[in-house]
């Protein structure tokens, strides 16, 4: 390949740019990959400094995001966060001292970032992101994700694909989400209505199977139902005035105690403290070094976005997904996650998803099970069918009088083969379901 | 019996801020970084490796070192993060130290800022670090002096490139480093022995089953799938001379007799049990055979020979030898996965299983003792060690460590018994064997490039003259190439040839583009991943990278090779 495209910005040590002279050899030069009608220097710059992105989450990743996107050359960045800081955030979120405890995060992050990266302005929000409406997320040229709850990305990115107007071509927003546990992570590029989206990709992050009911109540085996038994059902029956808040240890301590003494009355071994609010918080382990390699791979796509300085994943009908596994050596899979055609979100409206039920079961049980659902995940969920309303959440009223078809079995609700819509307060979107019954 | 429940010990301030890592790697890991020294020899534009220290001064490591001789310019605010403007001018060793200690106040962190060729000569200067990383450029002789020191101390060595969108960082291991905590997946360690059964858990099958036939619908619900499992098991030999299934046909067949010994005149139309039985049927009629790794262990010299010096866990490991050979499967891990049972009948069988456990870790226990006494071993093995390495024993692991390439200038690269494989997995369309040769052939050009007069660094490709520089690099990366396929007394074909050229050529483009300058994203993706393989070689948990991981941040993938 021939080196036709260098073109040498001059790099110096002194003048404006002084600051960038490294990043400057990428942005003022050509490679072998970058497009041939690409046109290094100063335009690049420009377009660079002129990106206004939008971080959510300044959490582990958070941090992390806020940092690279700054020394990537970015200059207006927003953040989204409406945590506080915990003393458990210390030994990762580098952004945090012990004095900052109990302080939002979005705030101190976006001052010490600013303090350090000089000329860099970022906007912190305290709050929650569906705080805020199409009109807020329309100024962003795109959305770095770095959250640990899977409604709120599912919920920006329901919205971000609702916003894509095909004449309009500033309507579609790149959004790059990144995701660790332990020593692996993911990270991910969607062009909304173009790549698959976060929907698309939900039974990548299959929901754990939950214990059931009758194994908490009547016959324990782990410690883990011990706890789970004294988070679900001990709770309510003693303690039914007190909203338990797993953030205190006194709450903490309280099902700790009712574990233990169940777990000893059915000789069990195993609870402790630790697995107690691991279980009851659905702790994941997090380290530093983990948020930092899939936060960087986000800043990474995110700047070659901004500035085409290489190819970037994402680019449709290409690789937009690596997956990372740092347990056993080093290993990334990297590849295209196609699109479905039947997704709730991007896919084709009119199109219900197929799914074999029990005509048995109850419409609770049906209910209960979407919860479980890899693809579907729902937590609240209201359903209705061509015909009828079948059970809503709210309002009150509507929720009292739909409330005895919960008790009903499925094939006396509907009929073999019909369609149901699901909805549910977390998402913008609605869930279509052919529902038939198995043999 | 067990007694009251104890007075809370809530986790103390420090079970707090670790409490995300130590459910990774638990307190002994925890102890053991904050045991650790790390030196960081650090150059260039001085990213990488500072940002590696971030993920391990946040965790905890006890004591860290930086040696870097650079002053602070205002080009490093652009790319590091510890850095403030007003530290131009001053030490980027001593600033970069003060802002890395900020973020946890129970490290220790210090600073070297001798240039590192006066430093090194020093005697003793590398005693006091229990694991070195190196980052590029570093001049050849220099490299060579730290790995000949992690060979006489077997302290593990890192040597890290990051450069544009590309990175590369080897790891120099100690020629026998052994893993006993490997964290396997947890679906992967459920050891349940139906083919090997022991009379406590025949019996418990036996009691569990009998009169199957007449038990109400309640009870057989809740037979626990092992012991349904034995049950067929033994009617099935009773009809097969004493053998278990073992053709693919009788196997399935096996399957289908306890499928269909499943009641459905129920509810729900069948047995979550059963279902359970069902499901493990096929596996469970594989014998408990450990894989071909762990019995090379077994064959490796460190566990025939021990002696009174050998580490603790060829002692160990030579004790399973034994059992292993005595009755062809290793001790029984002891863990039995959940399934559905009534609380007594599954408590009861997981002790069944732990007391076979704790009888396999007292025969192994035994032995180590015996091992002890006859080689005369000054150091008492702890039992607890024996019984974590007899539940793990089926994933103990065993990776040979090796020098990585030192690049001198003028010298041929030796791939030795490597080159081989090396040069057939060249002409893989995706490897990223190509990119490692050109960063072989970076070390190439800084080992034959003057140092800066001014400031004494290692002078890098692309700094000032990009085309000629891609030249010069481009030609020493064919050279590499061309020397390594004659070392592995092989030729490869047109047209693979010239494509292995070409990609050969572009990987030396991009990184020469770069100047030598580090992009802040690859350095902190590259900073995570070495921090994590430190934070393996530290608590000796996990499995490392064996030995070369390269990352490719323009397609967003790693490889790793051995070399
Ligand atoms: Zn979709």
């Amino acid at each position: 390949m021939a080196n036709a495209n260098i073109s040498s910005v001059p790099i110096g040590s002194e003048g404006p740019r002084a600051r960038w002279k490294y990043l400057d050899n990428i942005l003022g030069r050509s490679g072998p990959f970058t497009d041939p009608d690409w046109v290094p220097g100063e335009t690049v710059i420009e377009s660079l400094e002129r990106a206004k992105l939008l971080v959510i989450g300044a959490g582990g990743l958070g941090c992390e995001i806020l940092k690279n996107l700054a020394l990537s050359g970015f200059k207006d960045i927003h953040v989204i966060d409406m945590d506080t800081i915990d003393v458990s955030n210390l030994n990762r979120q580098f952004l945090f001292r012990h004095a900052d405890v109990g302080k939002y995060k979005a705030e101190v992050a976006a001052k010490f970032v600013e303090k350090r990266v000089k000329g860099v302005k970022i906007t912190p929000y305290c709050g929650k992101i569906q705080d805020k409406d199409e009109e807020y997320y329309k100024q962003f040229a795109m959305i770095v994700c770095g959250l640990d709850s899977i409604e709120a990305r599912r919920w920006i990115n329901a919205t971000l694909v609702g916003m894509v107007d095909e004449n309009d071509e500033d309507s579609l927003k790149p959004l790059i989400d990144g995701g660790t546990e332990g020593f692996k992570g993911q990270a991910r590029v969607i062009l909304p209505t173009m790549t698959s989206c976060i929907e698309c990709q939900l039974d990548m992050h299959a929901p754990r199977a939950a214990v059931p009911l009758c194994t908490l109540a009547s016959i324990p085996r782990q410690p883990q139902h011990c706890i789970e038994w004294a988070h679900i059902i001990a709770w309510d029956e003693e303690r039914k005035d007190i909203t338990l808040d797993t953030d205190d240890p006194e709450h903490i301590t309280w099902l700790f105690q009712k574990a233990l003494k169940r777990a000893q009355e059915f000789n069990i071994e195993g609870v402790t403290y630790s697995m107690t609010q691991g279980v009851v918080k659905n702790i994941i382990p997090a380290i530093a070094s983990t948020n930092a390699i899939v936060a960087a791979s986000c800043c990474n796509e995110a700047f070659k976005i901004a500035t085409s300085t290489n190819p970037f994943l994402g680019v449709p009908d290409t690789e937009n997904y690596m997956m990372y596994t740092g347990d056993e050596g080093v290993y990334t899979y990297t590849f295209q996650h196609l699109r479905q055609p039947d997704c709730p979100v991007c896919g084709d409206d009119s199109r219900a998803r197929p799914l074999q039920v029990n005509p048995n079961s109850t419409l609770q049980e049906f209910l209960d099970g979407l919860a479980e659902r890899p693809e579907a995940q729902l937590k609240k969920p209201s359903i209705r069918s061509e015909e009828k309303s079948l059970y809503y959440q709210s309002p009150a009223s509507l929720e009292e009088q739909t409330r005895p078809n919960l008790s009903k079995k499925l094939n006396e609700l509907l009929e073999n083969g019909e369609e149901v819509v699901i909805s549910d307060p977390a998402f913008p979107t609605q869930f279509k379901y052919q529902l038939t019954f198995k043999e | 019996m067990a007694d009251l429940p104890p007075p809370v010990q809530g986790p103390t301030a420090k079970e707090k801020k670790y409490d995300r890592q130590l459910r990774l790697w638990g307190a002994t890991g925890q102890m053991a970084l904050e045991d650790s020294h790390m030196l960081l020899i650090n150059s260039g534009p001085g990213v990488v490796g500072i940002e590696t220290l971030k993920n391990l001064v946040l965790p905890g490591m006890g004591n860290f070192t930086i040696q870097d001789s650079a002053i602070v310019s205002e080009a490093d605010l652009g790319v590091n993060f510890f850095l403030e403007e007003e530290y131009i001018g001053g030490f980027r060793a001593e600033h970069t130290c003060n802002l890395l200690k900020e973020l946890n106040p129970d490290v220790q962190g210090n600073f070297i800022t001798e240039p590192i060729d006066s430093w090194l000569t020093q005697p003793d200067s590398l005693k006091p670090f229990t694991l070195i990383l190196a980052i590029a450029p570093i001049r050849p002789e220099l490299l060579a002096r730290l790995s000949a020191h992690a060979n006489a101390t077997l302290i593990p060595l890192f040597y890290v490139h990051c450069v544009g969108f590309y990175s590369h960082f080897s790891v120099h291991l100690p020629s026998a480093y052994p893993i006993v905590d490997t964290h396997p997946d947890s679906e992967t360690t459920a050891d349940i022995r139906m083919l090997k059964p022991w009379p406590e858990l025949l019996q418990f099958a036996k009691e569990k089953t009998s009169n199957m036939d007449t038990m109400e619908a309640d009870d057989h619900g809740h037979i626990p799938y092992i012991a349904i499992l034995l049950h067929h098991l033994e009617e099935w030999k009773k009809g097969h001379d004493g053998k278990v299934p073992q053709t693919y046909q009788e196997k399935t067949e096996f399957k289908t007799t306890i499928s269909k010994a499943a009641r459905t005149n129920n509810p729900e139309g069948g047995e979550e049990n059963y279902d359970e039985a069902v499901a493990a049927a096929l596996k469970s009629l594989k014998e408990p055979e450990p894989s071909s790794s762990v019995k090379e262990i077994f064959k490796v010299p460190e566990c025939v020979l021990v002696n009174k010096e050998s580490p603790s866990f060829w002692v160990i490991a030579h004790a399973i030898g034994l059992f292993y050979t005595k009755y062809g499967v290793l001790p029984v891990p002891g863990a039995v996965p959940d399934m559905k049972a009534r609380s007594a009948d599954y408590i009861q069988l997981q002790n069944v299983y732990k007391s076979k456990a704790r009888k396999d870790v007292m025969e192994v226990l035994e032995s180590v003792r015996f091992l002890e006494r006859t080689t005369g071993r000054e150091t008492v093995i702890e039992e607890k060690d024996v019984e974590q390495f007899c539940k793990n024993a089926a994933h103990i692991k065993l990776v040979r460590g090796r020098p990585f390439h030192v690049v001198q200038a003028g010298e041929t690269i030796k791939w030795g018994e490597r080159a081989k494989s090396i040069a057939q997995n060249l002409t893989f369309p995706d490897t990223l064997i190509p990119l490692y040769i050109a960063f072989l052939a970076f070390d190439e050009f800084v080992a034959t490039h003057d140092k800066d007069r001014l400031s004494g660094a290692p002078k890098m490709p692309g700094e000032t003259r990009q085309e000629t520089d891609t030249e010069k690099v481009t030609g020493i990366a064919f050279k590499i190439t061309d020397d390594l396929i004659k070392e592995a007394g092989t030729f490869i074909e047109e047209p693979d040839y010239t494509a292995v050229k070409e990609r050969i050529g572009e990987f030396v483009q991009e990184l020469v583009r770069a100047g030598g300058a580090e992009l802040h994203n690859i350095a902190s993706l590259t900073g995570g991943i070495v921090s994590q393989e430190i934070i393996k070689a530290i608590t000796e948990q996990y499995i490392p990278v064996d030995n070369t991981c390269l990352f490719d941040g323009v397609k967003s993938k790693t490889e790793v090779i051995r070399i």
